[in-house]
């Protein structure tokens, strides 16, 4: 199954891969129309952090032991077993940020309408993820891991 | 003889069977539900009275759930008594369902306080579809309605009617809301947020009789307060807890305090019984003791675990704590642990208050663990200390930057984010 690491070394903190993970999850999928025109104005899914010098890129892990899914108040959070994949409907989220509560890696967030939440999906349309795609260090790869 | 026979079809029931076909795909499963509709999303009520969510939004599980993992579901059917000598459940169309291995996921109830007037029409409790249902059909008539109770499940109503245009007043006995998982100071934000809507709160007090409207003194038309003050409404809602449904082993060989006492397996002092959410008292991993936690996702986790367990993967329950996590009013908030600690010399309090936003952050330590926090109005990292908490991490090296805007995963020690992370 599809995963993003970090190489924690070569992250500088530049957050470019915010700004295309959230063009990627634009509707209009261009930077000026999304930021100035869309609502609810679409959301990066990835956090970086900071605590010098070094920098981390953080996004959803799919962890194997899914405690989101298992929160997830509505049924909004489900494992694609084929994939390996947490998959949120928004849809179904009643936003009640239980995932938020029990993701130990704090990459649930609600998104900009404050209703549901918005988390990192891989980029479903994409070969690459775009924040893999975008970064410009090289700090960010997208491997198939063994289940 | 049914392998696997679980009373109760909402998220412990639910959680059970996910759990047992992972591991037995065909072992014949059956499940006893007195609703019709068990796979719907309790905590989901509120929306559904608010119009936010509809019967198709609110599904837990999809209507072929018990289809797809071949189970014979008994809907709309009570189970009436367990011979666990002879490890059968009769029920009350007068069927007998002989068992190997027995769940009791029989939920909570809600609580019906006894004062006069509470069986006129207009007075609902609220934590079940059929309740959200019968409020839902009064809307169009009603103007206002009183909810009695400001936990949780009052707040959720209370919001839920807001949206709906009720006028409404909500009186807690407490004298600050939802007790259980806010302070004071949380309670004061939270109380403005929800008075700024109109709505109208009453604290320190509670409801003494319920009376009748003026020509028909069968429907609601107001409530008495212990005060004397008369509040004219068209609707009640009692949201004043919820007791766990144990009449089915009252009289019965099951360990019962409060709730069914079940061990780390979610097993009963009976063996092949079982029991998992409301209706029990389980491990609280942070007091390390037995006791009460009517949490939805507990619930569903607590029936996984018995479901592992019934099906003969040994599987232990990592145990849950007081923990809420709520967006009613449009305000985040979510709590965990302790958070009113009784004796606080022995405990370190870090505080964030920024009252115009509103954002109140509060982190309880002892001995340099955390075990308690709330996040109101900011809510995004919670869950990083949501595992400091499970994890007991001592924090003495982040301590100062607990609260501060860059804390984060990489705050924590290198040896943890390691474990935490692929990283190169």
């Amino acid at each position: 199954m599809k995963r993003i690491s970090v190489k924690e070394d070569a992250c500088i903190g530049c957050g470019i891969c915010q700004v295309y993970c959230t063009l990627e999850h634009s509707k209009s999928k261009d930077a000026i129309k999304a930021y100035l025109k869309e609502d609810p104005k679409p959301v990066s899914r990835i956090r970086i952090e900071t605590n010098k010098p070094v920098s981390m890129s953080i996004r959803c892990q799919h962890c194997k032991d899914t405690p989101c899914v298992y929160a997830c108040l509505a049924g909004a959070m489900t494992l694609d077993k084929k994939t390996g994949l947490v998959i949120h409907d928004p849809e179904k989220c009643m936003g009640c940020w239980t995932c938020i509560m029990v993701c130990p890696y704090g990459a649930v967030k609600p998104d900009s309408s404050g209703k549901i939440i918005a988390k990192c999906d891989l980029c479903p349309n994409l070969d690459v993820p775009a924040c893999v795609t975008n970064c410009p260090n090289d700090a960010l790869l997208c491997e198939t891991v063994e289940e | 003889m049914v392998k696997y026979l679980i009373i109760g079809g909402s998220a412990g029931g639910v959680g059970a069977v996910e759990a047992i076909r992972e591991v037995d795909p065909t072992g014949t499963i059956a499940l006893i539900s007195e609703e019709v509709f068990p796979q719907y999303s309790r905590p989901m009520i509120s929306e559904f009275v608010s119009q936010e969510a509809t019967l198709a939004t609110m599904k837990y599980r999809s209507e072929q759930f018990w289809k797809k993992h071949n189970v014979h579901a008994y809907t709309g059917k009570t189970a009436l008594n367990i011979d666990f000598d002879k490890k059968i459940v009769k029920l009350d169309d007068g069927q007998k369902l002989e068992y190997e291995k027995l769940l009791l996921a029989t939920g909570g109830r809600p609580v019906v306080p006894q004062m006069d007037g509470v069986t006129k029409e207009g007075v609902f409790t609220f934590t079940e579809l059929a309740s959200a249902e019968g409020i839902t059909s009064k809307l169009q008539h009603a103007k206002s309605a009183v909810v009695l109770g400001g936990g949780l499940i009052g707040v959720s109503v209370a919001d839920a009617l807001v949206k709906r245009g009720i006028k409404i007043t909500l009186i807690e006995l407490n004298d600050r809301l939802i007790h259980v998982v806010l302070d004071e100071k949380a309670s004061e934000l939270a109380e403005t947020v929800i008075k700024a809507t109109g709505t109208k709160l009453i604290l320190s007090q509670t409801v003494k009789q319920i009376l009748g409207k003026q020509g028909n003194p069968n429907e609601v038309g107001g409530v008495l307060l212990q005060d004397d003050t008369i509040i004219s409404c068209d609707l009640v809602v009692l949201a004043v807890g919820v007791n766990p449904r144990i009449e089915l082993v009252e009289d019965s060989k099951v360990e019962i305090q409060k709730g069914i006492i079940v061990d780390r397996f979610m097993q009963t002092n009976i063996p092949d019984v079982y029991a998992c959410g409301d209706a029990t008292e389980a491990h609280d991993f942070l007091v390390k003791e037995n006791r009460r936690l009517p949490l939805w996702p507990l619930a569903h986790v607590g029936g996984r675990v018995a479901g592992y367990n019934m099906a003969g993967q040994t599987t232990e329950y990592e145990g849950g704590t007081v923990m809420s996590s709520m967006n009613y009013f449009r305000l985040p908030i979510i709590s965990v642990g302790k958070i009113n600690p009784e004796d606080s010399s022995e405990y370190e309090i870090l505080v964030d208050v920024q009252p115009e936003k509103p954002v109140y952050r509060k982190i309880v330590l002892k001995d340099d663990v955390i075990v308690g926090f709330i996040f109101l109005g900011e809510v995004e990292k919670a869950g990083i200390l949501f595992r400091l908490i499970k994890n007991q991490v001592n924090v003495a090296e982040v301590k100062e930057k607990l609260l501060s805007k860059d804390f984060g995963i990489i705050s924590l020690p290198e040896t943890v984010r390691k474990e935490m992370f692929v990283v190169h």
